[in-house]
């Protein structure tokens, strides 16, 4: 076979994934067949997203949108800080994160201990608040889902809480 | 059927064109021609709405040709089991079970239980709810049963006779499938099932958003245990779940109706005053749900630690009771009426996400707060100026958080794929900026509330205070700027479980206990992590192309098949050398094989049932399907169901057809919301003539979130249209590329017309219905916006898992644009 011809540019180019300074196992953000993906990085910062040939399940393979992981994480679009919008206001503002954490949790006080409800009419325990609800999950890790689930429910006694499962 | 694996599971769908290089058949049932289709080697058109139709149809093909596996179907299924006198088929009454009560619109399932002796106890766990239902069942242990199927009660010939009109030319008139074509899918599956073949039948959200989903999965298990297929390699029924962890939220789990691993929620309703109480109506006394209570103790010690004692019943009391239906859209029609104050959402969008969108999104407004947790900003978060209804930001009182959070490659964690297989992921990078994992979002606001009620002493606050609530690892990661980020693995250790005493982790749930010596946050996980520094969920040995046993870790006791006992004959064999999966080794006196046997691991398959034993010790040695009551395959549920103990057609809610096989129209039991702001079209409105269904293209997900904001994916998929079939087309002047407005009784939108063949009209008694198709990826955020499809689905519930109908309801169109 012969050689084609290449440019010195050609020649010189490389994978940006050959100079990483570390590969970190990851699972696809999407779907639930569960694509296991390479992470690569370097400099602290992702430079690539790619399927991971181990894998049983997808032997190094990724979808189109497996294969967009990168852009989904590293992207200008991004939240990088607390959104606030003040009741009847008509505009965003920055909070710090300390702030908003400290006043999520105060609301949430607020409004369990105006609707928390012992019994009900006929005199049974409930021990529960239908004015909070939380919703969401089936894109998170399962530790995070245990601990809405515990925190939520086996703390504050809030019943409604759902995720994707149910739509 | 149900799904379009080759656009949705794309990755997945490797594995059927791998099988299809290898001879074998894939069949594709939908109502459009998609990218499955055109993988496939048979395209079978089918009405949205009616696949009970359709499978009854092969149910009845199977069993009026005697073409079921005999020796299977005997050992296996309840086929000879006896129904009590009560029991009145749908057949016989209109399409309505006995037990009915139109007041209510609920049945009282006593009259489906097994014939035979009573029950010893009060066990019927009938108002439990949910994917709970599975093994708290009153079902009887040891049923009467009739071996030779002939007894006219016997399930066997219930379900002959509830199936004999599904014949191939009802299901031609019912579903718009030619009759030939219908025909082929019998003769292929038959062909592919029995002692050397196995069939798989795949389905989706195309099945579990109908009002009547979870009776069409059953019905494709009446089926495949007809069949055979059952715990055995290349058979069964997959569920191809749409989120990365889907299977995990469901199984940890964030849903209203469950504790974690499928214990069902105390409830008022129910009478769960007590622990005690809650155990002995929770738990059955045949098979392996027996073990209730000690996954309940241990959940309870898990959750509350030294302050659970037997003296206050495990801090029972803590965790609220159910006083009704607190689903996602119960409460979203709860919230609408300003009856839900707070709302926090974790990378959810209910704006477009969710049924009736103009709903969802007034229902946002009645609330004094809501925190929306996301990496970018949704619908959802955004309502207050972007909606498209138009309101004025300074009459919305919602007070709104937006906060940014973590990708899963910015923090450790686990997601549950639709396999049941646990896989742990790697932190790579920080988060950006304040963007934090949803771990550490949960924990710190925790520790706040905790310490906001830390002086209380009012009895409704103890529960919070005694949260154990200590995930911060013992020493920092220097590697990362965020150092207050909470250990993922003290999480899943926790889930693990541990004894109480030493704290040392548990090997599985099998060293679970009922005496508070042991404590485990979700039972059916244990086994994750069974020792210090052994995170079975981050094992990653290269795949075997077989079993791949050591890559992750799969629920329960990483057995990668469920029910594999039935993969051999009652006496132990593989029912034959390819289909060879595990089996009875006498030489060792123990079950070995491929798998991770699904059965206890030295009885025999000779063992008699024990008769005055409990749990397993109940069931033979040849009685596969360990967390039912009686062992065997339930081809009639006798219990655990809502709406009837046999899949039976129903037309969707919304329909331009009337019923052909029942009187009854709908389902008797599905949910309605008659409220102002969803109206429902009656059967053949004439103002909505027409049938349409929701689906998702492989270039966009869901309500958009995670792809309308990645240009790539923008660019390959940017606009919202509506599939519609030429003929329909033609009878409206619509061309294609011309923009068109689609309207339902909820709602309308606008978007462009794409005329295809895809779509096909159908024909019913010489009718011509037709049905159009909605993506529903699209909002009013992101680098693309458009038409959100889910403006114009009502909201409605399934009675058993309380999911909304979208794939099938009615709809009108005409050319032109909203304004």
């Amino acid at each position: 076979m012969s050689q084609q011809p290449m440019s010195r540019e050609s020649i010189e180019k490389k994978p940006r994934t050959r100079d990483a300074d570390d590969v970190v196992v990851s699972v696809c953000p999407y779907c639930a067949v569960g694509c296991s993906q390479l992470v690569y990085v370097k400099d602290r910062r992702i430079t690539d997203v790619e399927g991971n040939p181990d894998s049983p399940i997808n032997e190094g393979t990724l979808c189109p949108k497996g294969a967009s992981t990168y852009r989904y994480l590293v992207n200008p679009n991004r939240l990088t800080s607390v959104r606030y919008r003040a009741p009847y206001s008509d505009h965003w503002e920055d909070r710090p994160l300390d702030w908003a954490m400290d006043r999520i949790a105060q609301r949430i006080k607020e409004t369990r201990d105006a609707s928390f409800v012992e019994r009900t009419a006929d005199g049974k325990l409930a021990n529960q608040t239908t004015a909070i609800a939380t919703l969401g999950g089936a894109t998170m890790d399962i530790e995070e889902n245990y601990l809405i689930k515990k925190l939520f429910s086996g703390g504050l006694g809030v019943v409604s809480i759902e995720n994707q499962a149910r739509i | 059927m149900g799904s379009n694996m080759a656009e949705n599971h794309p990755v997945g769908f490797r594995w059927p064109m791998k099988a299809r290089e290898r001879g074998a058949t894939i069949i594709h049932v939908d109502p459009r021609f998609s990218r499955t289709s055109a993988a496939a080697n048979l395209y079978v058109p089918i009405r949205s709405g009616s696949d009970i139709a359709f499978l009854g149809g092969l149910i009845n093909y199977v069993l009026s040709r005697d073409l079921w596996f005999h020796e299977y179907v005997l050992a296996y299924t309840n086929a000879s089991s006896i129904i009590n006198e009560q029991y009145v088929d749908a057949e016989e009454n209109g399409g309505i079970f006995s037990g009915y009560d139109p007041k209510s619109g609920s049945y009282d399932n006593a009259s489906w239980a097994y014939a035979g002796p009573p029950q010893e106890a009060n066990e019927d766990a009938a108002a439990h709810s949910g994917h709970g239902m599975e093994g708290t069942s009153p079902a009887k242990h040891q049923p009467a049963r009739d071996e030779t199927l002939q007894h006219p009660r016997s399930v066997f010939q219930i379900l002959k006779r509830h199936y004999a009109r599904y014949t191939p030319e009802m299901v031609e008139q019912v579903c718009g499938t030619p009759k030939d074509l219908f025909l082929q899918v019998a003769d292929v599956l038959v062909k592919n099932s029995g002692r050397e073949r196995t069939s798989a039948i795949c389905y989706a959200v195309g099945w579990t958003q109908q009002s009547y989903g979870a009776q069409i999965i059953r019905a494709a298990g009446i089926l495949q245990l007809l069949l055979g297929n059952m715990g055995r390699p290349g058979g069964g029924i997959m569920a191809l779940r749409g989120h990365a962890s889907i299977q995990g939220s469901t199984d940890v789990p964030t849903l209203f109706d469950l504790l974690p691993g499928y214990l069902p929620h105390p409830s008022v309703i129910k009478g769960d005053d007590t622990l005690e109480k809650y155990m002995r109506e929770s738990a059955v006394r045949g098979g392996y749900w027996s073990n209730l209570p000690k996954f309940m103790v241990s959940l309870l010690k898990a959750w509350y630690g030294d302050a659970a004692t037997k003296d206050n019943e495990y801090g029972y009391q803590w965790i609220p009771k159910l006083t009704g239906d607190h689903s996602h859209v119960t409460t979203s029609a709860a919230m609408a009426d300003g009856e839900v104050k707070g709302f926090i959402v974790f990378g959810q969008n209910p704006a477009n996400g969710s049924p009736n969108g103009g709903l969802q999104r007034k229902a946002l407004t009645q609330l004094d707060w809501l925190v929306a947790v996301d990496l970018y900003e949704t619908e959802t978060a955004a309502f207050w100026y972007a909606a498209p209804e138009g309101w004025k930001p300074s009459d919305i009182k919602t007070e709104i958080f937006l906060l940014p959070t973590a990708g899963p490659a910015e923090k450790d964690g686990t997601f549950t794929n639709t396999q049941r297989l646990l896989q742990f992921h790697d932190k790579a990078v920080d988060p950006p900026g304040d963007a934090r994992s949803d771990l550490w979002l949960v924990y710190h606001l925790g520790r706040r509330l905790k310490a906001l009620y830390r002086d209380s002493t009012r009895p409704q606050d103890q529960g919070l205070r005694h949260l154990t609530w200590d995930y911060l690892p013992e020493r920092t990661d220097r590697r990362w700027r965020i150092r207050d980020e909470p250990s993922a693995e003290a999480v899943l250790k926790e889930m693990n479980g541990s004894t109480v005493a030493d704290r040392k982790l548990v090997a599985d749930f099998a060293a679970l206990k009922d005496d508070g010596s042991t404590a485990c946050g979700v039972w059916i996980y244990s086994g994750v992590y069974p020792d210090e520094g052994k995170n079975m969920a981050r094992r990653r040995v290269k795949g075997d192309g077989w079993v791949s046993s050591e890559w992750g870790f799969s629920w329960p006791a990483n057995r990668r098949m469920l029910y594999n006992r039935a993969s051999t004959d009652p006496q132990g064999k593989p029912w034959s050398e390819r289909k060879k999966y595990i089996w009875w080794d006498p030489a060792q006196g123990k079950w070995t094989g491929f798998d991770r046997p699904d059965f206890p691991e030295t009885k025999a398959p000779d063992t008699p049932p024990k008769a005055d034993g409990t749990g397993v010790d109940l069931h033979s040695g040849s009685d596969p399907f360990t967390l039912k009551a009686d062992g065997r395959g339930w081809l009639f549920a006798p219990s655990g169901l809502k709406d009837g103990p046999l899949p039976t057609h129903y037309e969707p809610l919304e329909s331009p057809l009337r019923n052909a096989l029942y009187p009854r129209q709908d389902s008797p039991v599905a949910k309605r919301f008659p409220r102002k702001d969803n109206p429902i079209s009656p059967p053949g409105d004439a103002e909505y003539p027409y049938i349409v269904t929701t689906y998702r293209v492989t270039e966009q997900y869901t309500s958009g979130v995670m792809s309308r904001w990645v240009g790539w994916l923008s660019e390959l998929m940017p606009e919202m249209f509506a599939e519609i079939s030429p003929e329909l087309a033609a009878e409206k002047g619509i061309e294609n590329m011309d923009w068109i407005v689609v309207s339902s009784r909820r709602s309308q939108i606008e978007c462009r017309a794409l005329v295809t063949q895809r779509m096909r009209p159908f024909r019913h008694n010489g009718r011509v219905i037709h049905e159009i198709g909605l993506p529903y990826h699209w909002g009013y955020k992101g680098l693309v916006t458009g038409a959100m499809a889910n403006d114009l689905v009502p909201l409605s519930e399934e009675p058993n898992v309380y999911i909304q109908e979208d794939k099938a309801f009615t709809c009108n169109i005409r050319k032109g644009r909203l304004r």
